[in-house]
Parts: structure tokens; sequence; C-alpha cells
């Protein structure tokens, strides 16, 4: 029992939705909770936190003073830290206070904008501490976040492609929604990853699980907002989602801001 | 509603203690709460909210209005539905249009799965260790495995409904204003009958199970908020009503009831507009609108004695399993009936009527509304967002000062888990609200 390899969950700014995945793995959660002790999981436990531990999952973002200094402290505990989903990862969706009025963000929501403790910035786990691994999606795809999960146990690379969404669109056979019916899609510039969920569904990939390595924005961006005659506001829109903060994505988006 | 300086009942003696939680564990979100005791008095009860801001209704501003549900969804991993469908809800409202029945009942579908799946995670593996005296479901596995087991495979129907119809359990991709991006194909529907089949006695057997937990006496009379829907049981549509008579239509909620911002929360409190606590969720919904469950849903909660008004806040995970009961019948009526619609979605105008709008849902923890106010380009003007944990938060404290007030005799520990536990009655999802509990008992 003391041999086993101890993980902890953390949660930062986020929705719950990353460790929820964890919770979802009906089929193999009993399982995983065999393989590892639990050190750390307040969505699901009330055992209080004792380090050190072998794996470390991260959800959500840095979004106060406070959370900057508790990333650090996990940081110092952990022998392996993976950040997972689109918050840990590149922001989250809040990322898009960093190009805002923050201030008048804030005014916007809270009556008392004196009583709020925040940053002015929502950034990556990585833009505080070093990551070992960082896993995508909005959510993570549950059946990549065991893969991760298996592979450092066993002291592995994961095997989690960083290739684009059309490929695995192609490997799915699901027929092109740009070439076929004009529709605007990120697929050319995601990482595959969440099983085609948005191609599959008829629609454009809308970016949830982060640019691929090597994206191409420019191209896509340019296609989408002219050859489409989707227009730059709504293009820079498109990449203003859940992974705004990723440089690619809040790249592209600031061009089309310019025309 | 309650006052302050209540005075202990004769034979406890007079104490001064500060309780404190710093981390609430088995929550959706961080949470803490601070307790100070003086002379045997309650002088300070907060249930704080630590989750950080995200700022979500700033940052839906000049959006499309279509971007509302696939944006709202992110505010929870664990009822993006109840997000989702109150903003296509209110977009539809400031359109003007009415989806067909047969779109409606694929949402009632998709908002079952939903239901299963949350009310199951938080019955069986957040809610039910608090009865046992265990810390997590995982220990629960090792005293009564079919009992986990049971759980977990009629939470992986909920998540299963929701990808059969939604294309993902965790924000699902296929629901847009106006109906859905794809048809659910029939032959991936009518598969859901035989799991559906097997979940209703699954669901009656963990009700049964929870039924024999030992329940702490306290009882309060709530004022009960929820949808009601002349013709079901209310979920995704309806009006807005109370338990003393109330009934309003969805854009009038701001009328009726306000947020407050306090100091010690990151979320709001929410109140009636005469300053009153309320209890939106699965208690108010049963309350309200008994009536209209299923004949075996309300059999079945006679039997493990649930009253035809339920008072007792910890009776609220066997609500919760009567629901479960209840949904899972549902859906398999939706599932027998279904055949796939003409089209997926209705059309949208974005010039017609585009103003303003207001939509409301039953979130598994309660009610979830939604406001936007839109351009001529349907854009988005402004949003207000009023999630379930943010309403009932007052109403947390307020049972949490009766809690305390009548178990000072408990020790510090013993009452730290029962403060704990009189939270988690009401499945507070905190990311929503703005996550978990941090107790501190101070008592002098």
């Amino acid at each position: 029992m003391a041999d086993k390899p101890r993980l902890a969950v953390w949660k930062f700014s986020s929705c719950d939705g990353c460790q929820l995945s964890l919770l979802d793995c009906e089929d193999e959660l009993l399982a995983v909770a065999g393989a590892v002790e639990i050190a750390y999981f307040l969505e699901a436990t009330r055992t209080p936190p004792e380090g050190p531990y072998d794996i470390s999952l991260v959800e959500g973002s840095i979004t106060t003073p406070a959370d900057s200094v508790r990333i650090a402290e996990i940081r110092r505990q952990s022998k392996t830290v993976i950040s997972i989903g689109a918050c840990a990862t590149s922001g989250g969706f809040q990322a898009l206070r960093n190009i805002g009025d923050y201030d008048e963000i804030v005014r916007n929501v809270y009556a008392h904008p004196e009583y709020i403790d925040a940053l002015k910035t929502s950034t990556p786990i990585s833009s505080r501490i070093h990551v070992d691994f960082e896993l995508r999606g909005c959510p993570v795809n549950k059946h990549q976040l065991l893969e991760v999960v298996a592979a450092s146990l066993a002291g592995r690379r994961p095997n989690v492609p960083n290739y684009s969404q059309c490929v695995e669109c192609k490997r799915s056979g699901i027929v092109c929604v740009m070439v076929a019916h004009g529709t605007p899609c990120l697929g050319p510039v995601t990482q595959a990853g969440c099983g085609s969920l948005c191609t599959s569904c008829d629609r454009g990939c809308y970016g949830c699980f982060g640019p691929k390595e090597e994206a191409n924005t420019r191209s896509l961006g340019k296609r989408i907002s002219e050859d489409f005659g989707v227009g730059h506001r709504a293009t820079a829109d498109m990449f203003r989602t859940f992974n705004a903060g990723a440089e690619p994505f809040r790249r592209e988006a600031l061009r089309h801001d310019e025309h | 509603m309650t006052s302050t300086d209540q005075t202990l009942p004769e034979g406890i003696q007079a104490q001064n203690r500060t309780i404190v939680v710093d981390e609430l564990a088995r929550v959706e979100g961080e949470g803490a709460l601070d307790v100070k005791v003086e002379d045997g008095v309650i002088t300070n009860i907060k249930f704080r909210i630590v989750e950080p801001p995200r700022f979500f209704e700033a940052l839906l501003r000049g959006r499309m209005y279509s971007d509302a549900p696939d944006v709202t969804a992110r505010i929870c991993g664990i009822c993006p539905i109840a997000y989702m469908l109150g903003a296509i809800n209110a977009m539809e409202d400031a359109f003007d249009i009415v989806p067909p029945a047969q779109i409606k009942r694929l949402r009632r579908l998709i908002y079952c799965g939903e239901w299963i799946e949350s009310h199951v995670l938080h019955s069986a593996m957040l809610h039910a260790p608090d009865f046992l005296g265990l810390a997590d479901a995982f220990l629960i596995a090792k005293v009564n495995p079919d009992l986990v087991k049971t759980a977990l495979r009629l939470k992986k129907l909920g998540n299963t409904i929701l990808e059969v119809v939604g294309g993902r359990a965790v924000h699902p991709v296929n629901l847009k204003v106006g109906g859905f991006y794809r048809t659910p194909r029939k032959a991936d529907v009518k598969a859901l009958e035989g799991e559906l089949e097997w979940a209703i006695g699954a669901s009656v057997e963990l009700l049964e199970a929870f039924a024999g937990f030992d329940y702490p006496d306290f009882e309060q009379d709530y004022l009960c908020v929820s949808m009601r829907h002349p013709d079901e049981y209310a979920i995704q549509e309806g009006n807005l009503v109370s338990s003393r008579g109330l009934d309003i239509r969805v854009a009038d909620f701001p009328k009726h009831f306000y947020e407050e911002h306090v100091e010690h929360s990151n979320a709001l409190h929410g109140r009636t507009r005469e300053g009153e606590p309320y209890l939106v969720g699965p208690i108010a919904r049963y309350n309200n609108n008994y009536e209209q469950l299923s004949p075996y849903a309300k059999e079945m909660a006679e039997k493990v004695g649930l009253p035809r008004v339920v008072r007792n806040p910890y009776q609220s995970i066997l609500v919760r399993m009567v629901e479960t009961l209840y949904v899972c019948e549902e859906a398999l009526a939706i599932v027998r009936e279904y055949e796939e619609p003409a089209a997926p979605s209705v059309p949208v105008d974005i010039h017609a009527g585009a103003g303003a709008g207001a939509g409301v849902t039953e979130a598994p923890r309660g009610i979830c509304w939604h406001h936007y106010s839109l351009n001529d380009a349907g854009r988005i003007l402004n949003a207000t967002i009023v999630p379930p944990t943010a309403q009932n938060q007052p109403q947390i404290e307020d049972d949490l000062r009766g809690v305390v007030q009548g178990n000072l005799d408990l020790d510090d520990e013993a009452l730290k888990w029962r403060c704990e536990q009189t939270i988690r009655n009401y499945d507070p999802c905190i990311s929503c609200a703005t996550h978990f509990l941090k107790l501190r008992i101070d008592r002098g």
C-alpha cells in the first residue's frame, strides 16, 4: 500500500470539467483508485493534502496572487506535474480579460470591485512553473487523460498526437465540412484528440484542443475571413474562445482586429 | 429572516468557539466556512465562495448570440446543459423562436442525461460518504462494492445520453439556438432503451440503500422557488413559481429576486426583493411540482418515507434519487417514441425581434436564469446569469446557523463534519457560483 504512486489532483480557475473527466472514467475509476494512492482530490475526497506526490494533475489557470504562490508549492512537492485542459495549458476563456480593460470588466460583473482580489491576467500553469506535460482540450479527452496517467506511472512519454484535427477527420472517414459545405472550421490549425466531435455533428471545429504544432493560422484566418466571407471580426472571435491565450490563436485574432 | 442573536437552548453550556473549514471537499469548486460563537451565541456565519471570479458575463459582451451556448457551457463542467439551454432559451425568447415539439423532446432527453449524471455523482460519490462517516466513495467501494458499481453504471448512462444527443458528456457540441447541429440517429437513440430499463430498477436500489441512512433531525420552512410547466415536471421550460403562490413569467425574475455582492464571497447572494433567502433545487422542485412526478416515483418516495412536503434538507439525497428514477422513466419514454425530426433546427432570423431575451432551466441544483440584450446584428450588449448556488447561498448560511445552534454540544471535529454535510445537501456548484469549504469554528 505504501509503495503505490501518490496522485494528487489540483484545481485553479476553471469549471471542474477536466477533473470531472477523471470521475467520468466509470469503467476504469476503481482500477485507477486501486493502482495509485489518491493523495489529494478535493472534488472526490475529504483527505487533507500531504506531500510529496508522484504525479500532480493540475486543472485551471492562474488568476489570483494566492494561486501564483500555491502552484509553486505544488511544484516543490511533486515529481511530475501535468497540466490538464485549456485553462491550465492556455489560460482558458477567462484569459480574454488579458486583452480587455480589466477594471471595467470587474465593474461589469461586481457591484463592489474593491472586494475582488484577482490578477489582471489569466495565464497557463507553464507561465509560473516547469510543467512536465500539457494535455490539451476543453475538456480533456478522458481516454487521453488515462493514457497520460498510465504513461507517467510507467515512466514513458504519453502517446498523444500533435497533428491537426484534419488528420483525425480523414482517418475517421468524415467528409471535410469546409470543402464539402463551405463551413468555416479551425480543424487545420487545431490539435487532434477530441474524436472529431464537431465535424461529426456537421459543424466546424471550434478549436477546443488549441493550436497544433506549427499551425498556419495566417493562411486559415485569411481563407475564413475573406474567401468564406466571414469577415474579420467574426474570424477574430473564432480564435478567441477557450484557447484565446495560446500564442498562435492570440496572434491570429489580433491580426483580424487590425482590419 | 433569521436573527443573529439567538440564545442557546437550556442545558447547553454557553461556549465561545470558532470553526473554520478552509477547503470544502466533495463539492464542485472552492468554498470555505467561518463560524464564530461567543457566549453560546452565533455571532458570525459565513459560507465563503473563494473560487476565483472568471467574469464570463463581461467577456460575453460584443460576441454573437450564437456563441453564448458554447461559451456559457464553460461556466460549469458538471451542468453544462443548464447553461447551454438557459442561454438558448433566452436567445430564442429574443428572436421569438418556438422550436417544434420533437426538438423540445430531444432537449428534455439530454437534460435527463445531465440530471442522471449529476444527481448520481453527487448522491452516491460525493454526499453518501457523509452519512457513512467515510472520507470518500472509494472507501465505500471497499465496504459495498456493488453499490458503487451500480452508481458508476448509472452515472455512465447519464453520460452516454449526453454523448448520443450532444456529442460529448462535458461541454456538448451539438446544441445551438434553434435546435441541434445534427439530428441524432434513430438507431443510436433506440440503443439507449435496454440500459434505461435497467436504470429504473437501479435508481430504486440506490434510493432504498440511501433511505437506510441516519438523517439528522433538522427542519426548515423553506420558501421554495422552481420552474413549473402545465404538462410535465418542469426541467427545460416553464414559468417560475414559489411555494407561496408566486407564478411569474421568466422575464419577470428580476422584479421579484435580486443578487447582492457581499464582501466575504466571490459569488453574489440571491434574495427575494423582500430580502429573504429562498431555496432552489431538488427539494424546491419536489415540493412545488410533486403532483407531476410519475406514479412510480411517487410510490417509491412514499415507500422510503419522504413526506409530501420535504423540510429536512438532509433528505435532499433521497429527493435526488426520486428525481433520478423519474428522469430514467422520462428518458425511456422519449427514447421509445423517438423519430428523427425532419430538420435538426429551425432557422434564426437575427433581425426579427432582436432586443432582449430571458431564459431559465432547472439545473440539477436549481434554476439557472439568463438574460441577454442584443444589438441589431445579434451581438450581445449585456449578459446576466444567475446560477443556482448563488441563489442558495443565503439559505445555506441560514441552515448552517440552525445546525450550529442546535449542535453546540458536538466537539469541533463532529460539528465541522455536520456543517460540511449541511453544505453538501445543496450539491453546491461553486465554479458556477463563481469551489469547497474551509471551516473555522471560533469558540473564543
